[in-house]
């Protein structure tokens, strides 16, 4: 699972208010090359939620995304590629996500997140 | 790329192994699937350069061909963990890294995703034809069970919300004023155009069919989503 995925999910159980970010428990993590496409990386930044991308990132062992960030930046090739990086290259394999209200974990098994929900939860 | 070189790469695509009946997994055929793709890509450009959802991916087929078209990120969701297996060994085939990320998620709990968006999205969700109790498996585990009559139309619907554009489907021929009617009035489609009838050859994969194939006419659909509010 890329950054760009985790970036659009939530906790959907019945109930839940802040069920996003999901909380990101890494426990084995990948680096995939990718072709650099600075096109879509400015297709895709508006729906970027930035906070939600850093934090994960950092869980992911990427710590160098800037604090806040502005559509100037999006014509920065050293910030695009920090980007790039961070969104589309860096995988969770194995691991968790975890709902900051709930703490209800969503695991995440060869790169595949179970967002099933028990009969309970929905 | 060309409609027969699109066909034969689909079918390299491995199909599912042991098709699940409450589950309605009959494989795409390539050449259907091929024929989609080539629409999507060629008539309306909606691959290139955009973010695609395969709702209900099965064993990745369409995920694949629409990344081999262009799209910069795909995301195939399916609710059994068998096809998301294949799927994966699928697109892990390919020397390149395909930006393919997969989703265990039910399509009637897909829709509360209310981040989850692409750009398009692409399906061939089950016909909805086999009901559901028909098999004890589907009492005992309800989250397996969740293709009952209908379920075209579930997966219609949850298209509807996690597309920004437009939604490629393939429904069976004999409901296309239902179709037209669902789109237009419930959902709020902009557009909701048949672009071609296609002939889906049902291979046997099941028990219960009599014949050794059946040919069954099925339209290629196009919707247009309303226009969104959110961010």
């Amino acid at each position: 699972m890329r950054l760009l995925c985790h970036n659009m999910l939530q906790c959907h159980i019945k109930g839940v208010v802040n069920g996003y970010p999901l909380k990101i428990e890494a426990e084995k993590v990948e680096t995939r090359e990718t072709d650099y496409e600075p096109d879509f990386l400015r297709h895709i930044f508006p729906r970027i939620q930035w906070d939600a991308l850093r934090e994960a990132a950092a869980a992911m062992g990427v710590d160098d995304l800037p604090e806040s960030v502005s559509e100037e930046m999006l014509e920065d090739e050293s910030f695009l590629k920090q980007f790039h990086h961070a969104l589309l290259e860096v995988h969770l394999e194995q691991g968790a996500l975890v709902c900051p209200e709930t703490g209800r974990k969503f695991v995440v098994s060869d790169g595949i997140p179970n967002l099933l929900l028990r009969e309970d939860e929905c | 790329m060309r409609l027969k070189e699109l066909e034969s790469l689909m079918q390299d695509i491995a199909p599912f192994e042991e098709p699940k009946v409450e589950l309605e997994q009959y494989p795409t055929g390539p050449h259907i699937a091929a024929r989609m793709l080539y629409t999507v890509a060629n008539s309306f450009d909606e691959f290139d350069g955009q973010t695609v959802i395969d709702l209900g991916c099965g064993t990745a087929m369409l995920s694949i061909g629409a990344a081999m078209l262009g799209a910069q990120h795909v995301l195939g969701v399916d609710l059994d963990d068998d096809a998301l297996r294949i799927a994966q060994q699928n697109v892990d085939e390919y020397e390149e890294a395909l930006p393919i990320d997969f989703l265990r998620c039910d399509v009637r709990q897909v829709a509360l995703q209310g981040r989850l968006k692409a750009d398009t999205v692409v399906m061939n969700p089950p016909f909805g034809t086999r009901r559901k109790g028909t098999h004890t498996q589907s009492v005992n585990q309800p989250h397996n069970s969740t293709v009952c009559a209908g379920a075209d139309m579930e997966f219609l619907r949850a298209a509807f919300q996690l597309s920004r554009n437009s939604v490629y489907s393939l429904h069976k021929s004999s409901t296309r004023e239902f179709i037209q009617r669902l789109a237009e009035r419930e959902l709020r489609a902009t557009s909701a155009e048949v672009l071609a009838q296609l002939r889906y050859d049902l291979p046997a994969s099941y028990k219960f069919h009599k014949q050794k194939s059946k040919d069954i006419e099925v339209d290629l659909w196009r919707f247009e989503v309303p226009p969104q509010t959110d961010s």
